[in-house]
């Protein structure tokens, strides 16, 4: 009988810590699908961030780098630059990325550093327990924002793929989502692009993941999908940004 | 990336710095604009393309400490520069890579503060880099330069230790030692034998096991196995690499102590002493971390009275104090930095005088 479906080589055969319903496991195979189909498994170096994908390192079966809070950017740019014959990628959440991190990706962005950005905006901090994060909707409740996130005192969420689209550093920037079969078909072919620019030396690449967060919003597995489509996707919409090779 | 040359060349402290991170092999810098000490990412932005380096102005501190923890856990040898404000930003990153084990030379070459301070010679952030200077409970390497020689001997030391014992180490200079000029001689790397570096990440090929390098440990136990492993490697640190400089301390009376910069001027107040009959010795920590405890208890069972100089108001007083015998006494002078108050030989010829005195 012919094997149709498997774990991608790029990923451990364990289980996640993640919750029921939440969309890092799916990016997280998404990546690995990606670095297994253009063979660059042995030649990838991984950075961690800090939040629910610090332990990337216990699921991809890649070398990596666990980065202080939202320098990612930095310490991939370091790897790169000491071995630009390795593929480098982070691994980031949305209070890492665009809250704390905001300096570091801005700068490696603006420098076409050679690597790979990937970006999972669930609107929350996860980790710590669902916080308000950069990409906190207007009115979302969270933890910190217990009045809804007021735009008047705590501004408006980064809307980071269009962002950094307009850095002339940055090669490629797509956003995409998880939450139907659809649009995970769609995030794959965009995420193996993103990895195209890279394996190809053509410059920064970066995909914003939009991911579902159920035990900091409160919700089921399945209501945490539709309120991707009904509040996150009209709000950051999906789509290609940049793409400057046309890959 | 061989720099050295047998001839002595006439050079800043900073471009010695420069220089000797070259000769070490250094092919990543990564640093900030900040005086004193802008005179080493200049050098190398210029020299070390052309060597085949890499060179990289961060967009701020945190980005260049980052880029070094990066850069280190590639496996290559890596450097970055700053001074106090800069230094304190780079806390974090030093912290998780204390935590990471991973090596890189940090040059730090002191200014006054606290806050935005002063550019003028400070050794106030003595406690900052002795004492780890981050979160978490960890000590890095500390090399304190006096001259311009020492500048680049100590940051070629600094790569080597670094490398050795997997952990940062910094070369604790200040605006005077980075800003003035002295003949160099700029000798080969040493042909030290290091460990190879099995840890660094390089991208996993089958059948290798895979690299990791965190500072995250959560499992039972692990966090304090972490820390008593490196515990054991200050240990080592301090029975195998202490050094140190003594003058004139086998009949001495008063022993002065001091660091760096100071040390240079006591070195002339202590000559004025010898030159008065006075039985005055020197003895200069080159390394305050670790700091050479057994050299100052020793020197201690024999001479009783010592006086520490700093320019700040007293913090390697505290280690000179914790290693000297029980019945030995440590007198202070110092002066907070700032402009103006670098103190002269006469100056501390004069507080000589007076300690000397008071013991006879």
């Amino acid at each position: 009988m012919k094997q149709v479906f498997t774990r991608p080589e790029s990923l451990k055969d364990v289980s996640t810590h993640f919750c029921p319903g939440c969309h890092h496991g799916s990016v997280h195979r998404l990546v690995a699908e990606a670095l297994d189909e253009f063979g660059i498994r042995s030649e990838t170096i991984g950075v961690a961030s800090v939040g629910c994908s610090v332990f990337l390192y216990g699921y991809f079966d890649v070398d990596v780098i666990e980065a202080p809070h939202g320098r990612a950017p930095a310490v991939a740019t370091g790897a790169k630059r000491a071995r630009p014959d390795r593929i480098v990628f982070t691994y980031q959440g949305d209070g890492d990325l665009a809250a704390i991190g905001m300096s570091e990706i801005i700068h490696a962005a603006n420098r076409g550093e050679d690597i790979t950005v990937i970006f999972v905006n669930n609107t929350t901090y996860g980790m710590t327990g669902g916080q308000m994060a950069p990409t906190t909707l207007p009115g979302q409740k969270t933890s910190t924002s217990p009045y809804g996130r007021d735009t008047s005192k705590d501004g408006s969420p980064f809307k980071m793929a269009e962002l950094l689209s307009n850095l002339d550093g940055v090669a490629f920037s797509a956003r995409v989502a998880l939450n139907s079969p659809k649009n995970v078909l769609n995030a794959k072919k965009m995420i193996k692009t993103a990895f195209r620019y890279q394996v190809e030396k053509k410059g920064f690449s970066f995909i914003e993941a939009l991911a579902s967060c159920p035990t900091n919003w409160g919700m089921s597995p399945i209501d945490a999908n539709q309120r991707v489509t009904d509040e996150m996707i009209p709000y950051f919409p999906l789509g290609v940004y940049k793409n400057t090779a046309n890959l | 990336m061989q720099t050295g040359t047998p001839e002595k060349i006439f050079v800043k402290g900073n471009e010695a710095v420069a220089m000797a991170a070259l000769e070490a092999g250094c092919h990543c810098y990564f640093g900030y604009p900040i005086t004193p000490q802008s005179d080493i990412p200049e050098y190398l932005s210029r020299e070390l393309p052309r060597l085949g380096g890499e060179f990289i102005q961060a967009e701020s501190e945190i980005g260049a400490i980052n880029m070094l923890l990066g850069a280190s856990a590639a496996g290559v040898r890596a450097m970055t520069s700053s001074s106090g404000p800069g230094i304190s930003l780079k806390q974090e990153g030093i912290s998780y890579m204390a935590g990471s084990e991973l090596p890189g030379v940090i040059v730090d070459v002191m200014r006054a503060g606290p806050g935005l301070g002063g550019i003028d010679a400070s050794q106030a952030d003595y406690f900052q880099a002795t004492r780890g200077g981050g979160h978490g409970g960890y000590r890095i390497i500390v090399l304190a330069p006096a001259s311009v020689q020492e500048m680049y001997d100590l940051t070629m030391l600094a790569f080597d230790l670094s490398d050795i014992y997997r952990m940062p180490a910094m070369v604790l200079a200040d605006s005077v030692i980075g800003q003035m000029k002295e003949s160099v001689t700029c000798g080969p790397r040493p042909q030290t034998v290091l460990p190879p570096k099995e840890w660094v990440v390089r991208g996993r090929a089958a059948g290798e096991p895979q690299n990791v390098v965190k500072s995250l440990y959560l499992g039972d136990g692990e966090m304090e196995a972490f820390h008593w492993k490196m515990q054991a490697r200050y240990q080592e640190l301090a029975d195998r690499e202490c050094r140190w400089e003594e003058v004139q301390t086998t009949d001495a009376e008063l022993i002065v102590t001091a660091f760096g910069s100071t040390s240079r001027i006591a070195k002339t107040a202590v000559a004025m002493a010898r030159e008065a009959g006075m039985k005055v010795g020197l003895m200069r920590p080159i390394t305050l971390f670790p700091f050479p405890k057994k050299a100052y208890a020793a020197l201690s069972e024999r001479c009783k009275l010592f006086l520490d100089i700093e320019l700040s108001t007293g913090q390697m007083i505290d280690d000179v104090r914790l290693s000297v015998a029980r019945d030995a006494d440590v007198a202070f002078y110092g002066r907070p930095p700032g402009a103006g108050s670098l103190p002269t030989p006469e100056e501390l010829f004069e507080q000589i005088k007076k300690n000397y005195r008071a013991s006879a």
